[in-house]
């Protein structure tokens, strides 16, 4: 579905047209990310992150393929394939940088457009299932990163592979069954390690399946945007080409100087030093921390230490995942008609804590398990489930958002385009929109 | 699907009355057991689909190793391998046994006497995996001069969990004492474990 102004597809060159008839996949584009697709006109540069975690998809099915062709899937030579690549392979040192800081880069754009999803309420209705299937992305996306990190065979790839894969041993009576079942063997070992590369290069382009669905569901109701009020009419909306193309175009080329400055000049800022050391089953690293896009999910499942009915460790895990699987719920626990924050002066103030709550969880996931920072942890993770369980819901119950714009278009041209809340809240004391809001 | 919840009166009115046509639920009944039958055939297939993740007959053949543990000081310990995972062999000091023995088993998390995690005549000999039972790390304390932890058996870096020298959990997330496996005295100076 789009707009009914949406501007319609028509072939001019004969070889075109012949297409169209044939196999309408120009018309598809023009429709999907061309001039066909009506956007709404006030988006802000936060609305760039989308195209950059798809830019980021494709770098990375690009080197990684490349990488494949080099790459030993044996316990025996797989860190010498590595350094082979590093060494001897030609540009292989920039194939591997790009494909290991892509990934830091990937996460990155994810995590600043699932923040814009939360801040701007993009998972309310009708937009439900573009979060739910955003938020099995999300889920693709770390388990393909975890196994891509396994791949180098370093020390943090083995104790990486051996901790994740014992989440699954905390499951009771089955667990231990389940990890020998995913690992091929008793511990990390070839079986795992060819496994996780096939997976690894799977699952890329099975989530490139969901985001054709991700974009499908979210061109249903089309896009949304900072004032979080629906498109009223044409006046409200630009054509995706030439106007988003062009901001989508600009965006991408700071994501690729930002990109650049970690694979030219600090390319292993990103990584662990004890993963340039081959894996070695009999030594544990004095210090085992994933990847910095899982700190975060980490220090939740160190927090729990003592137990309560059920194990601890089973606490830890359940919790880790539940973490994740909350997000499936958040458009039902968020009941909140207003979408934007900058229309929710006490909600807006809630969710910049959490921001910086899952920002000191990323630090104490990455700290030594001092008893200092396990409180940390522990209250930090606390205040986690907090936000989403009682906080969220009584907020959203409880709150008196500010007047709502009438349109788009009123917002943009008093001044208001609803990218900053100082200049709504302004709005806010015209009682006429106050009353016409929601 | 004609059925007879929606059966479609106009239809069925120029169908032949022929008993057998007449009757939907006989096509209703064709149906289900065609697609039971594909279904059945589905599960089976993916029986080998799944099992072949199990560890395959080259990963179980390494199930026992034989261990010399002659020189094994008193006070000493060893890493070993077993199913090419870490294992400990390690000579416990008569200090070290009345540390676990002086133990209440009831403060306990993972209640075991050193006695049940020993062989019989055999209590110094104290044999476990060095696999942390948190999340799978090596803890430290089998090697000179590695940490003990509080408790003066094994120490695992990775979450804190401390064992005692009957290699117990006793602090930390770990939810049980390290694992104790099968294994015999081939002869005084000869363990075959598996």
């Amino acid at each position: 579905m789009s707009f009914p102004w949406a501007k319609h597809y028509e072939p001019k060159h004969p070889l075109m047209k012949w297409v169209d008839d044939r196999l309408p996949m120009p018309r598809f584009v023009y429709n999907a990310v061309g001039a066909g697709y009506p956007v709404p006109r006030n988006l802000n540069y936060f609305w760039n992150f989308g195209v950059l975690a798809g830019a980021a998809l494709a770098i990375q099915i690009v080197t990684g393929i490349v990488l494949a062709m080099h790459f030993h899937s044996s316990a025996a030579s797989a860190f010498d394939s590595v350094e082979a690549i590093m060494r001897d392979v030609n540009a292989g040192w920039f194939l591997r940088y790009a494909h290991a800081n892509g990934a830091s880069m990937f996460l990155l754009v994810v995590y600043i457009h699932i923040a814009r999803g939360l801040y701007y309420g993009s998972y309310k209705a009708p937009r439900e299932m573009v979060w739910l299937l955003g938020v099995v992305i999300f889920l693709l996306i770390m388990a393909t990163a975890f196994m891509g990190y396994v791949l180098p065979w370093g020390q943090m790839s083995f104790w990486g592979a051996q901790v994740i894969t014992g989440f699954f041993s905390a499951i009771p009576g089955v667990g231990e069954t389940i990890r020998i079942w995913l690992l091929g063997g008793y511990a990390p070992d070839d079986a795992t390690l060819n496994r996780f590369f096939s997976l690894h290069y799977l699952l890329p382009f099975v989530i490139a399946g969901v985001i054709i669905l991700h974009i499908w569901a979210l061109h249903i109701p089309g896009s949304s945007n900072p004032t979080g009020v629906e498109v009223k009419g044409e006046q409200d909306t630009v054509p995706f080409h030439p106007y988003y193309t062009a901001k989508d175009g600009f965006g991408l080329g700071i994501f690729l100087l930002v990109f650049s400055l970690f694979i030219f000049f600090q390319p292993n800022l990103l990584g662990h030093p004890d993963n340039y050391i081959q894996a070695n089953p009999l030594s544990t690293p004095a210090h085992i921390v994933p990847e910095w896009y899982f700190l975060p999910f980490y220090a939740i499942l160190k927090s729990f230490t003592v137990d309560f009915i059920i194990p601890a460790k089973l606490w830890g895990v359940l919790a880790m995942f539940g973490s994740i699987l909350l997000l499936f719920f958040l458009p039902w626990i968020d009941t909140s008609p207003v979408r934007s924050s900058n229309y929710r002066p006490t909600y807006r103030i809630f969710l910049i804590v959490l921001l910086l709550d899952v920002l000191l969880l990323g630090y104490v996931g990455g700290a030594e398990a001092t008893p200092r920072n396990i409180i940390l942890g522990q209250i930090a993770a606390a205040y986690y489930f907090l936000h989403f369980l009682v906080i969220l819901p009584t907020v959203s119950a409880m709150e008196r958002p500010r007047a709502l714009p009438n349109s788009i278009t009123e917002a943009v041209l008093t001044g208001k385009g609803g990218t900053s809340p100082q200049e709504t809240a302004m709005n806010s004391v015209n009682p006429v929109a106050a009353d016409k809001g929601l | 699907m004609a059925t007879l919840d929606n059966a479609d009166p106009q239809t069925d009115a120029l169908a032949p009355r022929s008993d057998e046509l007449a009757d939907p639920r006989r096509r209703d009944y064709l149906s289900i057991a065609a697609v039971s039958f594909a279904g059945v055939g589905v599960g089976v297939i993916a029986l080998p689909l799944i099992n072949q993740m199990n560890p395959s007959a080259d990963v179980l053949a390494q199930s026992t190793t034989e261990i010399d543990i002659s020189k094994i000081e008193s006070g000493q310990a060893i890493k070993s391998q077993f199913r090419k995972q870490p294992l400990f062999v390690r000579n416990l000091t008569p200090a070290e046994i009345a540390a676990a023995d002086a133990v209440d088993i009831g403060d306990l998390r993972d209640p075991q006497t050193l006695e049940e995690r020993t062989k019989a005549g055999k209590k110094n000999w104290l044999i476990t995996l060095g696999v942390c039972t948190h999340l799978g790390c090596v803890p430290l304390g089998a090697g000179e001069g590695e940490n003990k932890g509080p408790f003066g058996g094994y120490f695992c870096p990775c979450h804190g969990s401390a064992y005692d020298t009957a290699a117990r959990i006793r602090q930390g997330p770990a939810p049980s004492n390290l694992h104790v496996p099968e294994y015999e005295f081939t002869s005084d100076t000869t363990v075959r474990v598996g």
